[in-house]
């Protein structure tokens, strides 16, 4: 394999991986405190449609982020009502809240830019070089020379692993994962930081929406979010529900969606779905192996109180 | 209190919520229909006048209530045995793959033993999909949810696959299967109208799924399983089987579903098959309240929304995702109110097998 195509194929993993990993990384703070969503797929949805409206209108990819983190963390909000508050099903709510961005953004994207889906570019985010670690070799590109979201998710990582493992609301966050009840006996508000996690949640999965619209594809498809959000809940649990673990898995599932590009440079003789497929099925594998070493929040899926 | 009362009383708390959360959705949908900037009222009138206006729009709501009613009853069997099952629109995919691939070899065969042969390999097809998921749970412990849900994608490969590739129709035109042969064509009920007898079929399957989860020791034990899988293991109950069980059960019946809209409608398999029935199901299933005389009603219900917002979209120029919003903000009523408590359990747990 020559160095170009090496290059190419690393440069589609991390942009493939960027999408995954902010998603990823939600759903572990959300999970931690005991809190699965399913709605990461519709929060993906939204937070794309959102950054390209706000790129649209105000002209500037910043603003288009911040309005996917806004929009993100709104949803985020409103899905700690249902399950927080009232103690709905998670499972439930979640499937709920992917209909209902898809109806959202099927709606107001016709609404705004007209039924014929007029192509429809925006600037976008344009990537930024780090000076001399640009130069490295397949790794310079591919990590390198990124827009500012894949960096801010890189670094993310060990700001989220830190906080988790040493400091004080990380272990709050962590109680009310595993014992919601003992928490509440050493004074931590379970209602309070399951809701911050959930908003948290919704921000960081728009993130990844808004990096698809203005860094991967530069516009707005319905449905573009193509099932990431469910591939980044299954990142989650492939990484073991650690930081680090997410991002490695986000980067290996990222090459599994990479392939798809690359399968014909690379000289494979496989049929397209198949490296469509790829990543769902090898999450089914991993999970498979898995059995009984992947510890979930031992209160994850459960309401508190009553 | 008089008995009368305290049965008025009961029959209110289970018909006034989601008479409220449909007000709620319809209202929010008008809403959105503003700000979409089209007029409610006329979006509106043409969802009605689509759905009930006609006597063809009576058929077509016929027609979107089959699937949706089958795969209600799917999720339903399932979320009663308290597993998970978010797959039920792969499962409907590989009921439609078996016709596709069955009914075109058929074609040598009586209509009475064609039509029963496609379909039985439909709900196989269905069931083994959704037993995947079952082994990967009772031998591996792998959480369903996730594995349906991967489950799904898979057999959208599956079906992208096969239409791009080993299915694709003779003549090699369109990325589509051939159409199967005449005789493995689930007949229509009215000349000139679409509905068919597969609602039918749906209708029996409701009367069955009842029977079997209220009145036989298996759908006791799958119930058992879902309300406390703890006692009901104590209780000497096999829950492991109830969990296998019930999740075959109701990926063959989203597996017949899909064969029967395959059979009756579409007569071909496609990239597109499925407006997302699989998913929809969901929300039938709660609004039936897990219940097949209620999972009947809601299955009107969506397939008369279905039906009627095509109509809308044509007319009113509102794009009919709106629908999505509408079964959405059905979901958010009904589980604030926590309606979708059944047999005074909220869901909360999840079977260990």
């Amino acid at each position: 394999m020559d160095l170009s195509l090496l290059t190419a194929l690393a440069t589609s993993m991390v942009t493939m991986a960027v999408p995954l990993l902010l998603p990823a990384l939600g759903e572990l703070i959300a999970e931690r405190a005991g809190v699965i969503n399913i709605g990461l797929e519709g929060l993906i949805l939204v937070g794309a449609f959102a950054a390209l409206i706000g790129a649209w209108f105000t002209g500037s990819a910043a603003l288009g982020v911040a309005s996917a983190l806004a929009a993100g963390a709104l949803l985020g909000a409103g899905f700690s009502f249902f399950v927080v508050q009232r103690n709905a099903n998670q499972v439930v709510a979640g499937t709920a809240l992917n209909l209902l961005a898809v109806g959202l953004t099927g709606v107001a994207y016709r609404a705004v830019f007209g039924v014929t889906g007029a192509a429809l570019t925006i600037a976008g985010s344009a990537p930024i070089s780090i000076p001399l670690l640009d130069r490295l070799p397949v790794l310079g590109p591919a990590f390198f020379t990124q827009p500012p979201l894949a960096y801010a998710a890189f670094l993310l990582v060990p700001c989220i692993a830190m906080a988790l493992a040493h400091t004080v609301p990380g272990l709050a966050l962590r109680m009310v994962g595993e014992n919601p009840y003992a928490a509440e006996t050493q004074g931590v508000a379970v209602r309070r930081t399951r809701t911050l996690a959930l908003i948290v949640c919704g921000a960081l999965a728009a993130a990844g929406g808004a990096y698809l619209a203005l860094a991967y594809a530069k516009t707005f498809v319905e449905g573009m979010s193509a099932g990431r959000g469910f591939i980044a809940l299954a990142i989650v649990i492939v990484g073991r529900r650690s930081a680090v673990g997410v991002a490695l898995a986000a980067l290996f599932f990222g090459f599994a969606s990479a392939l798809q590009f690359h399968f014909q440079a690379l000289g494979l003789a496989v049929p397209f779905q198949f490296f469509l497929i790829l990543p769902y099925v090898l999450t089914l594998l991993v999970l498979a192996g898995y059995v009984g070493r992947s510890p979930a929040p031992a209160a994850l899926g459960q309401p508190y109180g009553r | 209190m008089t008995a009368w009362s305290s049965w008025g009383r009961a029959r209110g708390a289970v018909v006034l919520p989601p008479a409220l959360a449909l007000l709620i959705a319809l209202g929010i949908g008008a809403l959105v229909i503003a700000l979409a900037g089209a007029d409610p009222w006329l979006a509106l009138g043409a969802l009605a006048q689509g759905a009930f206006g006609s006597a063809d729009a009576w058929s077509e709501v016929g027609v979107r209530t089959c699937p949706l009613l089958l795969t209600g009853l799917a999720v339903t069997i399932a979320f009663r045995a308290g597993i998970w099952n978010i797959g039920a629109e792969g499962q409907l995919l590989v009921g439609a793959v078996a016709v596709a691939w069955l009914g075109t070899g058929v074609g040598d065969l009586p209509a009475w033993l064609a039509i029963p042969l496609v379909l039985a390999g439909a709900a196989l097809g269905g069931g083994a999909w959704a037993a995947l998921a079952g082994l990967l749970k009772t031998a591996r412990g792998v959480d369903e949810v996730i594995s349906t849900i991967m489950l799904n994608f898979i057999a959208l490969g599956l079906v992208g696959y096969l239409v791009h590739g080993p299915l694709m129709e003779a003549s090699g035109a369109y990325p589509q299967t051939d159409a199967v042969a005449a005789t493995a064509r689930l007949p229509r009920l009215f000349a000139g109208y679409r509905l068919h007898a597969g609602l039918a079929i749906a209708l029996v399957t409701a009367g069955l799924t009842s029977v079997l989860l209220f009145r036989t020791l298996f759908g006791f034990a799958m119930r058992a399983a879902g309300l406390n899988p703890v006692a009901a293991r104590l209780a000497g109950l096999p829950v492991t089987g109830a969990v296998l069980g019930a999740l075959t059960l109701s990926g063959a019946l989203a597996g017949l579903a899909g064969g029967i809209e395959l059979s009756a409608i579409t007569f071909r398999l496609y990239d597109q098959f499925s407006p997302g029935y699989g998913f929809t199901a969901i929300a039938v299933a709660l609004l039936g309240r897990l219940h097949p005389a209620g999972v009947i009603l809601a299955a009107v219900f969506f397939g008369a929304l279905d039906a009627g917002a095509m109509a809308m979209q044509r007319s009113a120029g509102v794009s009919s995702v709106l629908v999505s919003v509408i079964e959405a903000i059905v979901i958010f009523s009904l589980i604030a109110v926590e309606w979708t408590r059944v047999g005074g359990r909220s869901f909360n747990h999840q079977v260990k097998a």
